[in-house]
């Protein structure tokens, strides 16, 4: 018993991330009807905002401290951050340790801004071509993103640290009433999925509640209709792609934690974010959240000694094998709308 | 000539030539000279791109010609490899059993991958094969790890119990892989001034493969069953309607790009033999993709000319650093040096795949049908008669839809 909440636990957080950039995909698609491989970067972008701002915070400035010596004997230079010389000593210690939450409200600014830019200078000029062509040219832009920021970052994955209060493992034991150390669950990844599942419920909400969700969802049935109406649909779809991006941005920055950043994590998550995508059901943003959290959970059980005992390599291939039975027997996906995509 | 029309027989005679006379072509420049770093002429450059060539040939078999744009074609290559290497541990050093057994275990994994695969197209069709090919891969680290060499790949070894010939040379050296004796790595070396020129046994044997790849693919492309495939492209629907299944054509296209693949794997094998699981990995697959847009998809020559061109940029941009640019600029005034190396200087060395990722998007965004089609349009710009064959119905930006209309004129 303990093992299995254990392992549900445990895909929770992988889930969340496949959920939060599958949620995008599938708003692009049933939006836009462009079929976005450059997402997996904007995942990747996010969570290098983090690692940016957690940078610009640690800049500091050196001064000479007479009256300490280093094992030289000369007088020893002290590092001081800019932000704790503004702000003492405490408070600015507290900033650099909360830079990954910080780094959300810059990342909504930079991420809708870089969604507003892609689609207006590059995916606008694609809606009519083929979706062979939309995978192709947004293929090569998720290349030439991710070179940028290895050019800039390096190869090397950049440790980002979560804030100190949310380090360390909370003991899901004691409190479901089993063994103390039974269920360890780090707190961070808790904040993860409580996180995740915020921006899911803000997402839907946005949709559901408000004038321009509405005419969103009604673009996502019938955009011809709609712009019949005159309702200028192609406005309100850059907003869609701006807030798409955040989602994704938003799930990068958070992720830097569990994950330390590294160039090639948006082509990681991207292919797996499509089998979730594609598992759900194009278009449909319930479907895309359910199977989300569905594989991540599965790939978490797949990873049981037990189970990879009795079926060795499982672990390495469920999702794939998930997908290819789904879209063998139900093309359309778990949730999706009937004809979308079913060719 | 060899049921070739005329047009077609002129392009097979020039690649022909090419081929042969490859070691002097690729070598323009003499040794010790500062250009000579732009030379291609080497036996392990050479083969790399007929063997490159093969791989995007087939897959233009498929994409090309189909409109079926798989992901997972690296898969085929990896397990054309992997056979490759087990026929040398188990049977001969003699290439020839290696390479028919690496055409058909890809040959037949892609009838596996492709009977799957091909029950959806468009994006899920690319999504299926994305997913088997991550699923080869995956396997190939981990579970497989017996047959696969896992992380540290598939090699021969000192007592490989070989059935003919033997498991050590006489020196106690793992014997290398011939053709009926002849060693791949066999060759002259003939100095012509400044110039060196290599003629290597193993680039000839793999050109030898690729002119018969290259011929049976021009076949392919004219013959009844090539315009089937590409009614398939067309227009599924009213291919249905005259009462033909377009599934079994896909699936023969997908079978037989799978086989060039795994030919491909089985020639790497044979000029190195060693095997990696990350010749699979799906960015291996997006090469090829690459290689078959930016050369021209659809066409007979094009995916050989992307082949080419980014295995040769490949390994000559990825020498270039900075030092090497202030040599080029040094001629210029110091701050004008420093402004054009400040520009490039993220494109080369280690920066070559934002190059690549760059000039294919602009490719993918302004040239669709790759390199052919520019050549084609600038060959319409110096031509007379090619101004008023515009005015007479072609489309006026002479784009034509994937390459499909720039097929029927090769080499053009």
């Amino acid at each position: 018993m303990e093992s299995i909440i254990l392992q549900i636990l445990n895909g929770l957080d992988k889930g969340s991330a496949y959920a939060l950039i599958a949620l995008g995909l599938t708003l692009i698609f049933g939006t836009l009807g462009v079929v976005n491989f450059a997402h997996g970067a904007l995942f990747m972008l996010g969570a290098f905002v983090a690692v940016t701002v957690k940078n610009l915070l640690n800049l500091s400035f050196e001064t000479i401290d007479e009256t300490r010596l280093d094992f030289l004997n000369r007088p020893l230079r002290v590092q001081t951050p800019y932000v704790e010389h503004w702000f003492g000593p405490e408070i600015g210690a507290t900033i650099i340790d909360w830079s990954v939450p910080l780094a959300l409200i810059v990342a909504v600014p930079v991420m809708a801004l870089i969604g507003v830019a892609m689609e207006r200078g590059l995916i606008r000029h694609f809606y009519k071509r083929p979706h062979a062509d939309q995978i192709l040219v947004t293929f090569g832009l998720a290349i030439v993103l991710q070179e940028i920021i290895k050019a800039n970052f390096g190869a090397n994955p950049i440790p980002t640290p979560a804030p100190e209060i949310f380090i360390g493992s909370f003991d899901f034991g004691v409190w479901l009433g089993f063994d103390p150390y039974a269920i360890m669950y780090p707190y961070w990844r808790l904040v993860y999925f409580g996180f995740a599942a915020v921006v899911v419920g803000a997402v839907f909400a946005f949709l559901q509640f408000t004038t321009f969700g509405m005419v969103v969802r009604a673009g996502m049935a019938d955009r011809e209709t709609v712009g019949l109406l005159g309702i200028d649909i192609d406005k309100r779809f850059v907003i869609v792609f701006a807030l798409a991006s955040i989602v994704a941005g938003f799930a990068g920055v958070m992720y830097t934690p569990i994950l330390s950043p590294n160039y090639h994590m948006g082509m990681d998550f991207l292919v797996l974010s499509f089998v979730v995508v594609v598992v759900g059901g194009m278009g449909s943003l319930a479907g895309a959240v359910a199977s989300g959290f569905l594989l991540g959970i599965l790939q978490s059980f797949a990873s049981m000694t037990q189970v990879i005992e009795l079926i060795p390599g499982i672990n390495q291939v469920v999702i794939y094998l998930v997908a290819v039975i789904v879209l063998l027997t139900r093309p359309r996906g778990l949730l999706g709308r009937k004809g979308v995509m079913e060719e | 000539m060899l049921g070739l029309n005329k047009a077609d027989t002129r392009l097979y005679v020039i690649i022909l030539i090419m081929l042969i006379f490859a070691p002097f072509i690729l070598n323009p420049f003499p040794d010790g000279s500062s250009l000579a770093q732009f030379n291609a002429g080497y036996p392990d450059m050479m083969q790399k791109l007929v063997i490159f060539g093969i791989f995007a040939v087939g897959f233009n078999i498929l994409f090309g010609l189909t409109g079926y744009l798989s992901f997972g074609h690296a898969a085929f290559l990896g397990v054309g490899s992997y056979a490759g290497v087990w026929m040398m541990k188990l049977l001969t050093m003699n290439v020839i059993p290696a390479l028919i057994l690496s055409v058909l275990a890809a040959g037949a994994l892609s009838l596996i991958i492709g009977f799957v695969s091909l029950r959806r197209s468009g994006i899920y069709f690319s999504i299926l094969t994305l997913a088997f090919a991550q699923m080869c891969y995956s396997l190939a680290y981990s579970v497989l790890t017996p047959i696969t060499g896992g992380e540290t790949g598939l090699q021969l070894s000192l007592d490989d119990p070989r059935v003919i010939g033997t498991s050590q040379t006489a020196s106690g050296n793992i014997p290398v892989p011939h053709f009926f004796g002849i060693e791949m790595g066999q060759g002259i070396t003939i100095d012509v001034g400044a110039w060196s020129f290599v003629f290597n046994f193993g680039y000839y044997f793999a050109a030898t493969v690729f002119a018969l790849a290259m011929f049976l693919a021009i076949r392919l492309f004219r013959s009844p069953f090539g315009l089937m495939l590409r009614a398939v492209k067309s227009n599924q629907s009213r291919m249905s309607y005259t009462g033909l299944s377009s599934r079994p054509y896909a699936l023969a296209a997908f079978v037989i790009s799978g086989m060039y693949a795994g030919l491909a794997g089985g020639l790497m094998v044979a000029m190195d033999p060693l095997a990696g699981a990350e010749r699979m990995l799906w960015t291996a697959s997006g090469e090829v993709v690459l290689m078959t847009i930016l050369g021209g998809a659809g066409t007979l020559i094009g995916p050989v000319l992307g082949a080419g061109v980014i295995v040769y940029l490949e390994s000559i941009i990825s020498t270039i650093n900075e030092a090497v640019l202030h040599g080029w600029f040094s001629g210029l005034p110091a701050w004008l040096d420093s402004v054009f190396v400040t520009i490039i200087k993220p494109f080369v060395g280690e920066g070559w795949h934002l190059l690549l990722g760059a000039v294919f998007m602009l490719v993918v965004i302004f040239l669709p049908g790759g390199i052919v089609e520019g050549g084609q349009r600038l060959g319409r710009l110096f031509r007379r008669d090619g101004a008023r064959g515009r005015k007479n119905g072609a489309p006026k930006n002479g784009a034509p839809k994937n390459g499909t209309d720039s097929a029927e004129q090769p080499g053009e």
